[in-house]
């Protein structure tokens, strides 16, 4: 047994609005910069929808994930070591900027400066990759709340698994949004895929990242990964991800998708678990077992063999203890409500989903049903084979008992709920119907509904010592300046901004970064340190540092 | 005159391209990529892409063979110098062709692709004029010997001259009798080296050959930063940092 620590989600997809805060605060933090203007690290999908980019979920196309191989091996779907390297002249599994969307910003300058006429004038739609007009035809949410109808949603690669009864039908059944992160896999085909070796997973919280230093730009992580959460920057030619935001994570803050998620639904904490392990759950046979191969892998962090084998593994004592708190730990394993986002692809995805019980609940108050009546609920969940599936086709690999046995759970915590809220006895029938006791039923209803900030994000160790170094406020002593400048050969400081990007930014010539870009400053990428132009009024005695 | 283009220009530009790779490395690791441009466009360079590339493999395979194995080494193991021409004109001319057609559809792609087009920095278009050159040079200075007679015996001359800088004693002399296709395709080809560190054509010396007997995921500690941890009341005696060496297998 080697004990490994993971940093990981659950996200609760009933509370989720489809607001899209998380994605926009994401975008302000990472990728608000030429060449991953197309690049959301969290983006929210209409459930069923094409998702982004497009059809992402198709395998058989995209060819992510791993594959089992007949010895009972695992290697990357789109194929072992040698064949990546004979195809990496021109990747053919490439998306292609279309199957995310053109990037666009408009011609404001025009507004303004246009002559007087009868018109008004009209910013029109410019490409940011090219500069010429162009047309918005699509964009990472464009089918946003099934917008675009049964055209668009019929290219649901979920969807098209599923009879054809149920495809005609989808539109009174149901919709749902799916919030996604890069999933922090416990088996990354991503870093599998990587030439180089730039993807790595991190020994002490599992995070993945990419090494910007290390990247050539071979572009096979994003065959590679399955939920196409590795972009490729057309500015610099690297690949990107998700960080899981390690710069907050490392001093004790949720990530930003977290921090400001409206609806509150998302949850991060530790998890344990066996690395040794994770090959072999990896290669279960059957698809409809690798979820519960998953869960096998995880280790009780309550269990005092585990706790020795942590403590032997280097793991300190407060990450120990953070995750016997973990709320990912009760909600997958204590509450068992939680489910990860298709094993299928045997990646051993750590960013898991609480599946939604809203589309039963509204079947049944739209047919004039009590939608919190136990039995009412029950019998919707047994008989609505629709949201089922689907929930099964995206969590399950398709085996709709454990989305059943979860939305069976949920459906019992409101029934049971709100017989308290009415001032009804408790029914303990209705707890024990579904394998819990009343008491569980208040703590997995306290940790569903009102669980405060501490309880929801359960980070260990705020390094605050180490804010001189994270958040770059004070100044190291260097030799900014001289023939060996720009912070030569030391290890680059995180910084949002890349010293090649800002300079590049401000000096290229296109509609992607104007001219007169030079004269504006981005107060979001102003690190705090040195004078932007034209931020302050100049200094009396002339000097500009 | 000789001495100068045969023995300073090539050491300098030998020493442009080591110095140059240093220095690149140490201080632009970050922009140390292919700058693929397959996102933008990838229909052509399916094409285009693979044919360049395994062509001019094939012709740097060629180079090695010809200018780094002497001539007695050949025909010591019966390769007559007959057999030898022909088959290096043959499959030289194939490789030389591959690359000149694959090169001419991507300088193609990347003048009329949109995208592409304006994703090409004057760095780039230097080092396309360059890298042409060098390429259309080469194949033009064979063709024609072979053409216009029995071909040029260029392991007479030009490989001993090229060894022979290694060797650190260089003999400019046998290079003056060299037909001026050749020559030129030889100072262009070191003009060529001197360029490469500041390119982008560095990706070359990042072939990811590691790949092969790697395994699959690598796990790599976060830095070593003094201070990540909590902090230790002195009593506790001086802080130590996590030792996480067993870990990190990447």
């Amino acid at each position: 047994m080697r004990v490994m620590a993971q940093m990981s989600m659950v996200m609760n997809l009933d509370k989720c609005i489809g607001c899209h805060t998380c994605s926009v605060t994401c975008k302000q933090a990472w990728t608000n910069r030429s060449g991953v203007e197309y690049v959301w690290f969290n983006n929210v999908e209409s459930r069923p929808g094409q998702g982004y980019p497009r059809t992402y979920q198709d395998q058989e196309k995209w060819q992510g994930g791993w594959t089992r191989t007949r010895t009972g091996r695992l290697k990357p779907k789109a194929g072992g070591r040698l064949k990546k390297l004979l195809s990496i002249f021109a990747n053919p599994k490439l998306p292609a900027m279309q199957d995310y969307y053109e990037p666009w910003t408009y011609d404001y300058e025009h507004l303004l400066t246009a002559p007087a006429g009868d018109d008004t004038p009209v910013a029109r739609p410019k490409s940011l990759l090219t500069g010429e007009d162009t047309k918005v035809t699509w964009s990472a949410n464009w089918d946003d709340s099934l917008a675009g109808g049964n055209e668009i949603a019929a290219g649901d690669p979920v969807l098209r698994q599923l009879s054809e009864q149920v495809r005609q039908e989808y539109e009174k059944a149901f919709l749902f949004f799916l919030p996604r992160i890069c999933e922090h896999c416990l088996n990354p085909s991503c870093a599998a895929s990587c030439p180089s070796g730039a993807i790595y997973k991190r020994a002490e919280d599992g995070i993945v990242l990419v090494d910007q230093d290390r990247c050539r730009g071979w572009r096979m992580c994003v065959t590679g990964c399955p939920y196409k959460k590795v972009y490729f920057n057309h500015r610099t030619g690297k690949a990107e991800k998700c960080t899981f935001c390690f710069p907050r994570i490392e001093i004790g803050q949720p990530t930003i998708c977290s921090e400001t998620c409206v609806g509150r639904l998302r949850y991060l904490g530790l998890v344990l678990y066996d690395a040794d392990a994770v090959g072999r759950a990896a290669a279960v046979k059957d698809e409809h077992a690798l979820f519960e191969a998953q869960k096998s892998v995880f280790l009780d962090p309550h269990d005092p063999a585990v706790i020795a084998a942590a403590r032997a593994a280097d793991i300190p004592e407060d990450w120990i203890a953070a995750a016997q708190r973990s709320p990912i730990w009760d909600l997958i394993m204590k509450y068992e409500v939680a489910l990860p986002l298709h094993p299928e692809y045997r990646t051993m995805p750590m960013v898991w989903y609480i599946p939604p019980l809203s589309p039963v609940v509204d079947i049944l108050r739209d047919t004039g049903h009590d939608g919190e009546d136990v039995g009412n609920l029950f019998g919707a969940v047994e008989a609505l084979r629709i949201p089922v599936d689907y929930l099964a086709g995206l969590f399950t690999a398709g085996d709709p008992a454990p989305v059943t046995a979860v939305l069976r759970r949920l459906a019992a915590m409101r029934a049971y709920q709100r017989r308290i809220n009415l001032g009804e006895d408790r029914d303990e029938s209705i707890a024990a119907a579904v394998g819990m006791t009343g008491e569980q039923m208040d703590d997995m209803f306290r940790l569903l509904a009102i669980a405060k900030y501490e309880e929801r994000y359960v980070i260990p160790a705020a390094h605050a010592e180490d804010a001189h170094h994270l958040e770059q406020l004070a100044t190291d002593c260097s030799l900014e300046g001289g023939p060996f400048g720009e912070s030569s050969g030391a290890p680059t400081p995180i910084s949002i901004e890349n010293l090649h990007m800002l300079r590049d930014r401000q000096t290229a010539d296109s509609v992607a970064a104007p001219d007169d870009k030079e004269a504006r400053v981005n107060l979001l990428n102003w690190d705090g340190k040195g004078r932007p132009e034209g931020l302050f009024p100049p200094k009396k005695d002339g000097a500009n540092s | 005159m000789n001495v100068l283009l045969w023995v300073v220009f090539p050491y300098l530009c030998i020493a442009i391209l080591v110095g140059g790779l240093i220095w690149r490395y140490r201080y632009d690791k970050f922009g140390w990529t292919t700058r693929s441009s397959q996102l933008y466009e990838s229909a052509v360079l399916r094409w285009g892409s693979p044919m360049f590339h395994f062509g001019v493999l094939m012709v740097l395979i060629g180079h090695i063979g010809g200018l780094i194995v002497p001539k007695a080494w050949t025909e010591a193991v019966g390769i007559t110098e007959h057999a030898y021409h022909l088959t290096a004109v043959f499959v030289g001319t194939v490789a030389g062709f591959c690359t000149l057609i694959g090169m001419a559809i991507l300088i193609a792609r990347r003048r009329l692709t949109g995208p592409v087009f304006a994703a090409t920095t004057k760095n780039d278009k230097a080092m396309y004029l360059v890298l042409a050159s060098v390429i259309v040079l080469g194949l033009w200075s064979t063709l024609r010997a072979n053409v216009s007679g029995d071909g040029y015996d260029y392991r007479e001359t030009i490989s001993p001259w090229f060894r022979s800088l290694f060797y650190l004693s260089p003999d400019p002399e046998i290079m003056a009798g060299v037909p001026l296709g050749f020559q030129i395709h030889i100072i262009a080809a070191f003009a060529l080296f001197a360029f490469w560190p500041f390119t982008r054509l560095v990706h070359a010396f990042s072939a990811p050959v590691g790949y092969l007997t790697r395994p699959y995921v690598p796990y790599r500690s976060r830095d070593p930063r003094p201070g990540l941890r909590r902090s230790r009341p002195g009593w506790e005696g001086p802080p130590r940092l996590p030792t996480r060496s067993g870990r990190d297998r990447g």
